[in-house]
């Protein structure tokens, strides 16, 4: 029997911007714990929260992006429940009328063609503190400088029907939000985190099968993982003629396992109520409009401008849109260069393999973003050879150093001076006599070792074809 | 509505505490009585009325996102029954 995945997201993004969602305290990552805290995203009694107006503009911004209409008359709710992440044993959330709704992202589908994923709603939340069992002490520590940052939760319908899908679509997303500038989507610091809601069903079947929920999966490959798990769970169960319960699950990745979590955790009753202490807040026409027309070009459109302007392969600028920081680099870069191909390939074939060999995603690049232009500059007018620009841009990429003044400081500009050039190779004809022999004795091949050492000696700073030129002119 | 033992059973455990049987008694008691006298509000017909969140007519109470100091972190944890040097200190939250 032929079975179809059912799979929609919840996905939690921290939002980038400097204060809390609701106090002063810093966003910043890190900090020795509770140091980014005070009385009120403590929850100190008798302390009143305040918006950040950041937030919301943020939060417009993120529905705008995704094709969301923007809810003109919000409320935030309260979230009631007792764990020691949360100082108010509530959290401040919007229930009844989320800031966007309705909007999509298009996606690549499994099937070949382009497909929407429909967004249900974004609401506004504050994230919780952190808890670090101590199993020594046994007891939990908090930490509550994670206490307040703002999140938006982007609500996905149930849309997405492979992992490769699912992928896609936080790729997309992860783009969108960096982008219009509103989250880093660090996932190594939580800054991007996605619970998956999946189900089976029979081929054709009209009716959804029961889901469960996999929460707070941090990485790409652990969701990939979490997802083909866990549909082979559900798809073994109905064979064997069992029922899929309704439960929320934890995926351990070191495993490559889910379990169900205990009722206990899982218990939700959430008494959601309207939030007294925070007004309501009305969005205009005005304010909607002039966010609307303050957004950035976006992954999709500038995907196709590259293709038509510049006449970049697909595959090449599907890479480089996906990612706001290679976006940054390819576009300085092609200005100095004043070469969009060029940049385009020194990006997808060079860079990339550093940042695969060394394990370095594209938002920490650390080097200047003029360097790798200079360098092609350089390369196009001949001042280096590519063997040499190559080895300058390693430098630039581990080091950040600045090429045109590496490449003066250790002499790796291309030798000009015929003069020079041929007293060098002189030498090496003088130094192996033996192999000079050979050659006229008649033997072709000893010309290839004098080639060899004479490129050697010039530091690769000539080019071949000259050094053949000369080599043939001494020995001949 | 029916205030039952189990529901008084169900919201000691959403509340985490945890009562004596005769407390378990009188809060069925306390919160019937309670839930009664609420309802005498249902004797109103308000199927017409918007519900009210907040009586104030105010909207758009914002902040501009600047950073301000946070508290003292001796201060923050100073109310704390259990504490570290840095950290609040709870009973262990998972088994
Ligand atoms: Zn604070």
């Amino acid at each position: 029997m032929d079975y179809e995945v059912v799979i929609g997201l919840e996905v939690h993004t921290e939002l980038s911007t400097k204060t809390k969602i609701f106090c002063g305290c810093t966003t910043e990552f890190g900090g020795e714990p509770n140091t980014h805290v005070c009385e009120i995203c403590s929850g100190m009694p008798g302390t009143l929260p305040v918006v950040n107006k950041s937030v919301i503009e943020y939060a417009i911004r993120t529905g705008l992006a995704t094709n969301c209409k923007i809810t003109q008359y919000n409320k935030f709710d309260r979230k009631n429940y007792f764990y020691p992440d949360l100082p108010k044993a509530y959290q401040v959330s919007q229930l009844y009328l989320p800031i966007c709704q309705n909007g999509f992202v298009e996606i690549n589908a499994s099937e070949g063609g382009k497909k929407k994923v429909r967004i249900h709603e974004i609401h506004m939340e504050e994230d919780a503190g952190k808890l670090v069992h101590d199993d020594f002490e046994d007891c939990t520590l908090v930490d509550y400088n994670r206490c307040g940052v703002p999140l938006l939760e982007i609500v996905s319908e149930p849309d997405m029907s492979s992992a490769d899908e699912v992928i896609d679509y936080l790729e997309k997303l992860k783009a969108i939000l960096q982008y219009i500038g509103v989250s880093d989507c660090k996932m190594q610091e939580g800054s991007l985190r996605a619970d998956v809601n999946l189900s089976v069903r029979k081929k054709g079947a009209n009716e959804y099968g029961t889901r469960t929920e996999m929460k707070n999966i941090n990485s790409f490959k652990a969701i990939k993982r979490a997802i083909e798990g866990e549909t082979e769970r559900q798809i073994d169960l109905l064979e064997s003629g069992e029922k899929v319960v309704q439960e929320t699950r934890r995926w351990d990745d070191s495993k490559g396992e889910s379990y169900a979590m205990r009722s206990k955790e899982d218990a939700q009753d959430y008494k959601y109520f309207p939030e007294p202490d925070i007004p309501p807040i009305e969005i205009s026409d005005e304010k909607i409009e002039q966010i609307k027309n303050a957004l950035p070009e976006l992954p999709e459109k500038k995907k196709q401008r590259y293709m038509e302007e510049m006449n970049l392969p697909e595959y090449d600028t599907g890479i480089i849109t996906n990612s706001i920081h290679l976006v940054r680099l390819f576009e300085r870069t092609a200005e100095i260069c004043g070469n969009p191909k060029d940049a385009a390939n020194w990006i997808m074939g060079e860079l990339m393999k550093m940042l695969n060999d060394t394990q370095t995603l594209p938002e920490d690049m650390k080097f200047n973003q003029d360097s790798l232009g200079k360098i092609i500059v350089m390369l196009n007018e001949n001042k280096i050879s590519r063997n040499t620009a190559k080895k300058v841009f390693e430098k630039v990429f581990s080091e950040d150093v600045e090429p045109e003044k590496y490449v003066k400081e250790n002499n790796l500009e291309v030798m000009t001076d015929t003069g020079a050039i041929k007293g060098i190779i002189e030498k090496v004809v003088a130094d192996n006599p033996k192999s000079v022999e050979e050659y006229k004795s008649g033997k072709e091949k000893a010309i290839q070792f004098l080639i060899g050492q004479s490129m050697r000696a010039l530091k690769g700073q000539a080019p071949a074809q000259e050094v053949t030129k000369i080599l043939h002119e001494i020995l001949d | 509505m029916q205030i039952t033992k189990e529901l008084v059973n169900y919201l000691e455990a959403l509340g985490r505490i945890e009562l004596t049987d005769e407390q378990r008694a009188s809060s069925e008691k306390d919160l019937q009585d309670i839930l009664s006298y609420i309802d005498t509000l249902n004797e109103l017909d308000t199927s017409n009325v918007e519900p009210l969140s907040h009586s104030f007519p105010v909207t758009n109470v914002f902040r501009e996102d600047e950073v301000r100091p946070s508290t003292d972190r001796e201060l923050i944890l100073e109310n704390a029954p259990e504490k570290t040097d840095a950290c609040f200190m709870v009973p262990k939250t998972v088994e």
